[in-house]
């Protein structure tokens, strides 16, 4: 399944990887794949954004404005400023 | 409006005030149903936990997913023990949700090892780690809570693969000496995980959001909807008792099935109905049913709907459905925080307009 197209805010800056194969490790989606000694950005419209590589990559060489895609969590951020509303929202 | 949003604070709000769960005392432990015994470690007596559920952990597990007291499953933070575990054995860290740590133990029957259960508040494993609370801080605090240096003579901790949007991998070893380890997405994977000697396929590194998966969802999804049926319910009732003196069944139908569709019908058929955004499903087939509905009405074989009827119901079914099944963008696997603003940048300006179109025209229409 797809989401948008064209709307993450995943960078990937190749000079900086280091090879460790962390990203390719964590993402749930298999945006990136390790090729020897560098990892590979793949089909960037399969990211959602979870920030799961970004945050393991220890030579910083990936960048993403991580965050959950619920509807009603940013309506609630904005209306209410996120203050315990209980809606059906991820937390299965 | 949605430009100005601090986008960098939207995570899934639905336990903000959760308070922490303190560690459980011997005496309080022996008194859960799962714990079968105690083993003594080096650092005192450690809960082994069976690894069958029973029927009051089945029964809960259904109450949880028909939104009956759904958040006040959680499992004590701290070490537990499958069968008889040693200094070499596994760790394997999960979050304290009991539907979560239920999955994890049913599925390590015949192994021997660790189950390290970190405060989450009583979120499971993605969703904390995208609030953080499975996160870095707490997986290095907890270790050290619970001596894991003294328990394991290794140091590899097996980190859920869904922990790690909260966890620095990297930052974990530097600070505790133990290197992290990301196990399968789905529970039922690990076995073959450490069969495999610690390696995961790529399968068992994607998520999945298949029909059955869905299913599961559509029940929470339904219950999440009833307060808006509620309210909806409400207002039918009085406009109808003000407007025709009367209080029909059938005026609550057609919304009722609106609501079934936004929020149950959408989510479990979302491949096959078309469009990209979940509110452009929503609102496709909530456009489906009103028409379904006015065809009824026309041919005869439903109750009649006349021209006036017919506009309302095009104005104000689509919107209900679309957006309950713009809702629905949290419960999946696949949306992204930038792609719902976009998404919703558009879709929550048009809903707008419908609602107050619906609104105006329905006024108008006892002058026309």
């Amino acid at each position: 399944m797809r989401y948008l197209s064209q709307v993450t805010t995943l960078e990937y800056k190749a000079a900086l990887c280091t090879g460790c194969g962390r990203c390719a490790e964590v993402c749930p989606h298999g945006v990136f794949s390790l090729d020897g000694r560098k990892a590979i950005l793949g089909d960037k419209d399969l990211c959602m954004e979870c920030g799961a590589c970004f945050r393991n990559c220890e030579a910083q060489a990936i960048q993403v404005r991580a965050g959950v895609g619920c509807a009603w969590a940013i309506l609630r951020s904005q209306w209410r400023k996120g203050k315990g509303d209980q809606a059906a929202c991820c937390c299965e | 409006m949605i430009k100005e949003l601090p986008l960098e604070k939207i995570v899934c709000g639905c336990s903000e005030d959760k308070p922490a769960t303190p560690p459980a005392g011997r005496q309080e432990l022996a008194g859960r149903s799962w714990v079968a015994e105690f083993i003594p470690t080096p650092t005192g007596d450690i809960p082994v936990v069976s690894t069958r559920l029973t029927l009051s952990d089945r029964l809960s597990a259904f109450k949880v997913r028909w939104g009956v007291g759904r958040m006040s499953y959680t499992i004590p933070p701290g070490l537990y023990a499958v069968d008889r575990p040693g200094p070499h054995s596994p760790v394997l860290v999960t979050s304290n949700y009991k539907l979560t740590f239920d999955s994890l133990r049913r599925r390590l029957t015949g192994q021997a090892l660790w189950i390290l259960v970190l405060d989450t508040r009583g979120i499971n494993v993605w969703c904390a780690a995208g609030k953080g609370t499975f996160g870095t801080e707490e997986v290095i605090n907890r270790m050290a809570a619970v001596g894991l240096r003294e328990i394991v003579s290794h140091r590899k901790v097996i980190l859920p693969q869904l922990g790690a949007p909260g966890v620095a991998a990297h930052e974990v070893q530097k600070r505790s000496g133990f290197r992290v380890v990301y196990g399968p997405v789905r529970a039922e994977d690990i076995p073959a995980f450490l069969a495999a000697g610690l390696k995961a396929s790529s399968d068992m590194r994607r998520v999945r959001f298949r029909f059955q998966d869905r299913l599961k969802l559509v029940s929470m999804e339904f219950v999440g909807s009833l307060k808006y049926l509620l309210a909806i319910a409400a207002v039918l009732a009085l406009v109808g008792l003000l407007a025709y003196r009367r209080l029909a069944a059938w005026d609550f139908l057609p919304y009722l099935g609106a609501v079934i569709i936004g929020s149950s019908l959408v989510p479990a058929l979302l491949p096959w109905i078309p469009g990209r955004p979940f509110s452009l499903k929503g609102a496709l087939a909530g456009l489906a049913w009103t028409l379904f509905l006015i065809a009824g009405g026309r041919l005869g074989w439903l109750p009649a709907v006349g021209w006036k009827l017919a506009v309302v119901y095009l104005l104000f079914l689509p919107v209900l459905s679309a957006f309950l099944a713009m809702g629905f963008t949290g419960s999946s696997t696949f949306t992204s925080l930038s792609g719902v603003v976009k998404e919703m940048k558009t879709a929550v300006p048009l809903m707008a307009a419908s609602v107050a179109l619906g609104a105006i025209f329905f006024g108008l229409s006892f002058f026309i």
